[in-house]
């Protein structure tokens, strides 16, 4: 396609990508207008278009922020060398084929990686200037602090909607003035309130699978977080599920930071404001490459990383 | 463009499939067949001849037979009938069984949680193989140790309780006697029902759904929180299936309970006195001199419990197999 | 770039630290002075006193502890967690007694010349440990375990075949039967026999009436193991027989069986292991010889279990040495098939699912 060791400038790349990935380039204004239907956007255009709703990020302080990760599993390598600051108030994506060790790499930052017999890691993972991993942390208020939400949702069958949402409180003995104020906000911000507000003594399993995941939303968050890490939380969800959880994830993300792993590059562009790629080439996974998402999808720095955005592998 | 639209099929009709199984396979699913329901009928037959041979003696008894404390030989010079019944061994089975998964359960489900939560790494096939062996002892040899070792350390402990604690009736001592009291035996019968309650909740432990333990976790839970807002609820019923076995084990328990035990005719609350009773041990007591009307009267207590334990048993698998398929 | 030499060292932060122990070590030592201290000042005493104490300072200190360091939600977490490790001393400290006594009444005078060629036809129990044996006993198991064996072998594993294979229409009910039937209680085991084969059949006390007593309780035993030791086997072997033409009874016999061998065995020894030390139905069915007798089918017969029940109703101080030898001799027996049930069972991996 263009020749490596001619520099393409940012129009060509974006000409070159559309044509890889099949669809029609119409982000720009004055492009000619071959086809009059409305263009689905390439990846480019939807990261372009995030990065101009947001506005620029809130950076340092209460965000958090893991510097030179490795991890282990008995003698095997499976994290190298990871560095990655997670800002305030932003989303970032952490993308790549499977098998690279995204989901070890978040299990880090809440300090779930340990409960792995043979696991082991070096790094530091720095959470209001102090790192979580030092002698004598508390492990349990850094689980409180950084939150968590599956693959698969996870209720607990045995209780309530009511009382799913409460659960963090009640397992951390935080006693609070006012539970259903609480509810209530928790639920409406993962955007379930209106969906379960008659029937909030009903059990957990009643709902659908998307409720049931904007119920464990919901549950992560009546524990106060500064962090939400994700783990690829729509892969089990239909499409309809999927938007409505990433619309309440943009809406999250301007009280709370969130990093969402995820395989669907293009909920990657969707959703967040910051992206992460990682690889491993049958080695420990690295990060290739991380910057803002309209960079990676647009201008994207590394061979790799361009190569996986755009398709040809993965 | 003529294309006719095909009429209205009616619903395609499954065939019948048929296999003539070969005359091999006749042979041998009937051999197989006549096994298993062998092991079937078995049960039926021990139910029958327990009853056709204890029948005399409970029709001369009726509901007495039940009730009735006495058990007494016919003294045929003093026209005197005999009169059987196991009211009183009944309720010593019961109380002995009660006793035991007082004592045993809690112990059992601690075990069962340690192994499966807080046991290190090294330590947890050791322990397994503790309780397995434990398992493995033989009733008798519990019955000598219970009497021999046991039973000097409980007769001390019983005496505590009593001076602490014997304005509770239930350890109030009429007469201060401690030794081979329904507390010792309910004592022997805990550890003698440890193995099997530790092995079911184990079982239904390991079962526990990861995910929803990651959850409560990840929500900032402890070790001890989490097992009691995932780990609990999951396991309940299970559990509770396994304490059932254990009670039935400990209902038909014979020579363990035979040497720790006085077997004295007659209704007592008090657990640390020296006078209870349990069929099992009755019948063996008995045993050995009982003539025909005796026997037959032994065969209608043997039936008793065996519908007891029976009827504890068909519960305790039930509530088991129930959990397990959810 | 990918070549680089690893200069970082895996590290475990979560793992305790030299700092955590020695504060673990500190609440320990605080807690066995204090129950010291107790004990001392206090009426409590004995083992009993000091147990209960250690127990209940355990519990303070580990609760103050946490409660201290970090908040009430550990507290809790720590009682809880001292309490279930007192739950897993309780267990080991009473095997731990039941063994040590076993071996420390049982083994200590034996006289194995004796023991094993001598029976107590000739002895009295009382009389010393030097004089008779045991052998009538071995015998007596022998026969009677080995009859027992033999008969409800073939009936526990075509059980599980039907359950398991043949999947008949009473299968669920067969299941749960056997399930029912394991909870049979040994006596009862041992009145059924009692009632048709000497009451109704009219015959005396012998080995094979034991046997008979015994396989009614072998049989869910090994019914069962089977049973999970078949449904371990993945259904593509059985399908791939199946696919190659043959008969059902072909494809378990030769197919199915081979691949569950060690499972079945392990079944079998589970079995025997179960019945050797049953006592209460043998009381009732085979009357406790003193003498060798080598016809199974006729006379009294004793057995391992037998002979310690009798020594100890005699009551004397021989005759209870007596009985603690015949428990030694029966659990070393009793070991050696459960090491070897464990030794079949781990060769085809574990049984759990």
């Amino acid at each position: 396609m263009s020749n490596e060791n001619s520099p393409e400038t940012p129009n060509e790349r974006k000409e070159n990508m559309s044509q890889l990935t099949g669809k029609p380039e119409s982000g720009q204004k004055n492009s000619s207008a071959q086809d009059p239907k409305p263009a689905t956007h390439s990846l480019a255009d939807v990261a372009a278009a995030r990065t101009a709703k947001v506005g620029k990020p809130i950076a340092g302080l209460t965000g958090l922020t893991a510097k030179g990760i490795h991890a282990w599993f008995g003698k095997k390598h499976v994290l190298e060398d990871i560095s990655m600051d997670f800002f305030s108030g932003t989303v970032t994506a952490l993308i790549g084929p499977s098998g690279c060790g995204k989901s070890t790499f978040i299990r880090i930052l809440n300090r779930m990686h340990e409960f792995i017999p043979t696991a082991a890691l070096a790094g530091q993972v720095i959470l209001d200037g102090k790192d979580v991993y030092d002698p004598g942390v508390d492990v349990t208020k850094i689980r409180l602090k950084v939150g968590m939400v599956f693959q698969k949702p996870n209720p607990f069958p045995s209780m309530t909607i009511k009382e799913n949402v409460l659960s963090g409180l009640k397992l951390a003995q935080i006693k609070i003035e006012n539970a259903d104020e609480l509810l209530e906000s928790c639920l409406r911000r993962a955007g379930l309130w209106d969906e379960v507000k008659d029937r909030l003594d009903e059990y957990g399993g009643a709902l659908s699978g998307g409720q049931q995941q904007r119920l464990c939303i919901a549950r992560s968050l009546a524990v106060n977080p500064q962090v939400l890490l994700m783990d690829e939380p729509c892969s089990a969800l239909d499409p309809g599920s999927t938007l409505r959880i990433e619309e309440t994830i943009r809406e999250l993300a301007s009280s709370i930071s969130i990093v969402i792993v995820t395989h669907n590059m293009q909920q990657a562009a969707r959703v967040s404001d910051y992206t992460g790629f990682f690889l491993s080439d049958g080695g420990p996974g690295r990060l290739i490459e991380s910057s803002s998402t309209s960079e990676i999808f647009t201008n994207p720095k590394e061979k790799r990383t361009e190569d996986y955005v755009s398709g040809r592998f993965g | 463009m003529t294309t006719t639209l095909p009429q209205a099929k009616s619903a395609p009709i499954p065939r019948v499939i048929t296999t003539q199984p070969r005359f091999t396979d006749k042979v041998f699913r009937g051999v197989v067949t006549s096994g298993g329901l062998f092991s079937l009928a078995l049960l039926g037959l021990i139910g029958f001849f327990l009853v056709y041979n204890g029948f005399e003696a409970i029709r001369a008894a009726g509901l007495g037979f039940i009730t009735g404390f006495d058990w007494v030989d016919a003294i045929p010079e003093d026209g005197q009938p005999a009169a059987y019944g196991v009211g009183a061994m009944l309720y010593g089975t019961i109380v002995t069984g009660i006793l035991a998964m007082i004592m045993g359960v809690p112990i059992a489900v601690g075990t069962a949680l340690f192994l499966s939560y807080y046991a290190p790494q090294w330590l947890k096939k050791p322990m397994v193989v503790v309780v397995d062996v434990m398992a493995a002892i033989p009733s008798i040899v519990y019955g000598l140790w219970g009497y021999f070792v046991l039973m000097p350390h409980a007769e001390y402990w019983a005496k505590l309780i009593h001076k602490y604690f014997g304005f509770i009736p239930f350890f109030d001592m009429p007469a201060p006697v401690f030794t081979r009291s329904p507390f010792i035996a309910g004592l022997v019968l805990a550890i003698m029902i440890t193995p099997i309650v530790t092995a079911v909740a184990r079982e239904v432990f390991a079962q526990t759904p990861l995910e929803r333990i990651q959850a409560a976790y990840a929500l900032g839970a402890t070790k001890w929180s989490m097992i009691k807002a995932v780990v609990i609820p999951y396991g309940r019923g299970g559990v509770i299936g396994g304490a059932m076995l254990g009670l039935g084990r400990a209902l038909g328990e014979t020579v363990a309970v035979y040497t720790v035990l006085n077997l004295v005719y007659d209704i007592r609350i008090e657990v640390l006195l020296s006078a209870g009773g349990s069929v099992a041990s009755m019948i063996v007591n008995k045993f050995g001199e009982a003539d025909r009307v005796e026997l037959q009267a032994l065969m209608a207590a043997g039936f008793v419990l065996f519908l007891v334990t029976l009827a504890v048993n068909f519960l305790a698998n039930a509530i088991i197999n129930k959990t397990a398929r959810e | 770039m990918s070549q680089s030499v690893l200069l970082v060292k895996p590290e475990h932060p979560w793992k305790l630290t030299p700092k955590d122990l020695i504060t673990d070590l500190l609440g320990a030592l605080f807690t066995v002075v204090a129950t010291l201290a107790i004990v001392g000042f206090s009426p409590l005493k004995g083992k009993l006193g000091f147990a209960l104490t250690l127990i209940f300072m355990s519990i303070i200190t580990a609760t103050a502890v946490s409660w201290i360091k970090k908040d009430r939600k550990a507290a809790v977490n720590s009682s809880t967690t001292v309490l279930v490790y007192i739950a897993a001393s309780f267990v080991i400290i009473a095997l731990a007694s039941v063994l040590y006594e076993i071996i420390r009444l049982g083994a200590s005078q034996l006289s194995p010349g004796a023991m094993f060629t001598q029976d107590m036809s000739q002895t009295a129990s009382e009389s010393e440990l030097t004089e008779g044996g045991l052998i009538h006993a071995v015998i007596g198991t022998a026969y009677i375990v080995t009859f027992a064996t033999v008969l409800s072998t073939p009936i526990g594993i075509l059980t599980a075949l039907y359950i398991v294979e043949v999947k008949g229409r009473f299968a669920g009910l067969v299941r749960f039967f056997v399930q029912a039937m394991s909870g049979v209680p040994s006596i009862v085991a041992g009145l059924f026999i009692f009632a048709v084969w000497m009451v109704q059949l009219g015959n005396a006390y012998s080995a094979i009436a034991g046997a008979f007593a015994l396989t009614v309780l072998m049989i869910p035993t090994v019914a069962r193991t089977s049973e999970e030791v078949l449904k371990l086997i993945p259904s593509d072997l059985r399908e791939a027989g199946l696919a190659l033409g043959a008969t059902q009874w072909r494809t378990v016999a030769m197919v199915v069986i081979p691949a569950a061998k060690s499972g079945l065995i392990t079944a079998v020894i589970l079995g025997i292991a179960r019945v050797v030390g049953e006592t209460a139905p043998l009381l009732l069915t085979i009357g406790g010889a003193d003498a060798i007798n080598l016809n199974p089918t006729q006379g009294n017969m004793s057995a391992f279990p037998y002979y310690v029940w009798k020594n100890l109703l005699i009551g004397s101080e021989n005759a209870i040495s007596r009985a603690w030898q015949g428990v030694f001799v029966l659990m070393v027996i009793v070991f050696i098939f459960f090491a070897l049930a464990r030794y079949f069972g781990a060769a085809k991996g574990s049984r759990r699912k």
